[in-house]
């Protein structure tokens, strides 16, 4: 008994020795930093709490953490919408394994750039003089560019959907497809119309991917600085972009507290959608 | 007797032109218990899919109560079917499976759950309202399958292959039941299955299939008594199809015994299975043949592998069957 104990810690040891070193030590390095004190030009190891204060004395910094959050929220229901009938047709609707494989690394194809290029890849499509607004102009539905496409929250959020979608599709697809047919039929036959199958049957069954998804939009939009940066042209900010920016400005401390802040509310948005949905049926 | 469901020249065809379904007709009368038989791929289980409408019929009529239900929905034909392998909702409670199709036509929660409670009643299941669907075994799967299946009323239950997911024991018992319930309720009953023995033991008609056809539709006396083909001998089992000089017959194993001057050959296999034993033997002119003896009367003479012997049977236990096997 005692041996297959240790023999369990000792199998457990490396990833738990990967984590400690890649995973805990730097987040306890933030923390340790979030209370240094700094000048222009250096750290000064001390316990102060001026940064916390600097950060979360100022409405600026709320604000920030506001506009981070409506991002998240906005892109997380986007997706949701999208992905869910994305995954919903690949599931359901497809017939034939070859298509749906087909269809399915289609939908992987904007993945095979890198993320920058993927967004620069927008700005002569969108931008004021830019392929939608001249096509617009074109069919004579518009007499001025639209200038909303560019540079603003537009922008941001089309960015973050076209990036993410995903990342929603991909778990809720693979949940979708563990759904039993015969349950569908059996809804069928009990006399349910398709949304009450959908809303009784499938939404509950694809839970776990739901939650799953959600996790990974969630953590990505609010961790996000590049794209917030180059899709508003610098007319929004978000947390992510604010600590960029101090670190730029070599505010270590500064930038450590805003990111214990911004950890903080990650960590309570996980808490609250694992606290909705069980994903463990699913790992 | 009014027929209660009714296929009329019915075809499936799919996609491919593969025919599943070749233009059967059958009426099975109202309050009976109908078994539809036959080896894999023989279209029993597609001719269900399609009186429950889950299947489109590619040709021809199904009537339930003299209602053309061809293209209704299926919570509309008065059906309700029992999936194999029950397709109970994982996340629902039993009761709540139960209740299924209550909730689906917009019965009250208290209603319909004080309703569904009445089923698991019925199936004697109200101990495990509250568990899983993978918190039960499979026969209380079964039962909440059987009850959710009932609670809508229906005129028709439609069964697909129940029994062959559970264990000997409580196949015997659940059929014991399901017969129960057929009785208790008076509705009709149609079930697939590829064991003989439930038809035998279950049907009031046994529809034996074969190549998405129908062989023979009888009550299961008649089918074992006087197998309508070759193959509906030998699907049904304990029958020595056999070319004989006069022709070609069927003839109950059981109804053979060693001696008697109607076939030759030699023992190659001998079977004790308790009450009788089963002679296997190789006639001279290559046929092989089986005798189902009492116990008592092999042991009284027992012969072993190898031995030369004769089969005999009495002429009226020969049972005619025609030359060539349409179906």
């Amino acid at each position: 008994m005692r041996r297959s104990a240790l023999f369990s810690w000792l199998q457990a040891a490396p990833l738990a020795l990967v984590l400690a070193i890649f995973l805990v030590v730097p987040m306890a390095m933030i923390v340790v930093v979030s209370f240094f004190d700094y000048s222009a030009f250096s750290l000064i190891p001390d316990f102060v709490f001026t940064n916390y204060r600097e950060a979360f004395g100022s409405a600026v910094t709320w604000r920030t953490f506001g506009k981070t959050l409506w991002y998240a929220g906005l892109v997380w229901a986007i997706t949701f919408a999208l992905g869910f009938w994305l995954a919903y047709y690949l599931a359901f609707i497809v017939r034939g394994e070859m298509t749906r494989m087909v269809l399915f690394v289609l939908c992987t194809v904007p993945f095979w750039t890198s993320n920058l290029i993927r967004m620069i890849a927008w700005v002569p499509f969108l931008g004021r003089n830019g392929l939608m607004n001249q096509a617009l102009i074109g069919a004579g539905l518009i007499d001025q560019p639209l200038e909303f496409l560019l540079f603003s929250d537009f922008a941001v959020v089309l960015a973050f959907v076209h990036l993410y979608t995903l990342f929603m599709v991909v778990p809720i697809f693979n949940t979708m497809m563990r759904i039993d047919r015969r349950l569908l039929e059996a809804a069928r036959d009990a006399g349910a119309s398709f949304w009450q199958t959908l809303w009784v049957v499938i939404l509950p069954l694809c839970k776990p991917g739901i939650g799953i998804g959600s996790i990974f939009v969630v953590v990505l939009v609010l961790g996000d600085f590049a794209t917030v940066r180059l899709m508003s042209g610098g007319q929004s900010a978000s947390v992510g972009l604010m600590i960029s920016n101090q670190i730029g400005l070599m505010q270590y401390p500064a930038a450590a507290a805003n990111a214990v802040g911004l950890l903080v509310m990650v960590l309570l948005l996980m808490a609250a959608i694992l606290r909705a949905i069980d994903i463990r049926k699913e790992l | 007797m009014q027929a209660d469901v009714e296929l009329i020249r019915v075809t499936k065809r799919y996609g491919g032109g593969a025919v599943a379904v070749d233009d059967i007709s059958l009426a099975i009368p109202a309050g009976s218990y109908c078994c539809l038989l036959g080896p894999s791929g023989c279209g029993k289980t597609t001719t269900l899919r399609m009186i429950a409408g889950h299947e489109e019929v590619s040709d021809g009529d199904v009537l339930i109560g003299s209602r053309n239900v061809t293209n209704l929905e299926p919570a509309v034909r008065g059906t309700a079917m029992m999936f194999q392998s029950y397709a109970l909702f994982p996340h629902l409670s039993a009761l709540e499976n139960v209740a299924f199709g209550l909730r689906m036509r917009g019965v009250a929660r208290a209603e319909r759950l004080r309703r569904a409670q009445e089923f698991l009643d019925l199936v004697q299941l109200s101990a495990m309202a509250g568990r899983l669907p993978s918190q039960l075994s499979g026969g209380q799967q079964q039962r909440v399958a059987l009850a959710r299946a009932l609670i809508t009323h229906p005129k028709v239950l439609l069964l697909d292959e129940p029994l062959s997911a559970l264990d000997p024991f409580l196949r015997t018992q659940m059929r014991e039941e399901l017969k129960r319930l057929q009785r208790e309720l008076g509705i009709t009953f149609i079930h697939v299955t590829h064991g003989q023995d439930e038809a035998m033991a279950l049907s009031d008609i046994a529809v034996v299939m074969n190549g998405g056809r129908i062989a023979q539709a009888a009550h299961p006396r008649e089918v074992f008594e006087k197998p309508a083909s070759a193959f509906v001998a030998r699907f049904i089992g304990g029958h020595n199809v056999l070319r004989l000089p006069e022709g070609r017959f069927a003839i109950r194993t059981d109804r053979c015994r060693l001696g008697g001057d109607r076939l030759a050959g030699h023992v190659t296999a001998i079977e004790y299975q308790g009450a009788a034993v089963r002679v296997v033997l190789a006639a001279q002119d290559g046929q092989t043949a089986e005798a189902m003896l009492p116990d008592a009367l092999f042991h009284a003479a027992p012969v072993s592998p190898g031995a030369a012997v004769t089969l005999g049977w009495d002429a009226a236990d020969a049972h005619p069957l025609p030359q060539a096997d349409a179906a």
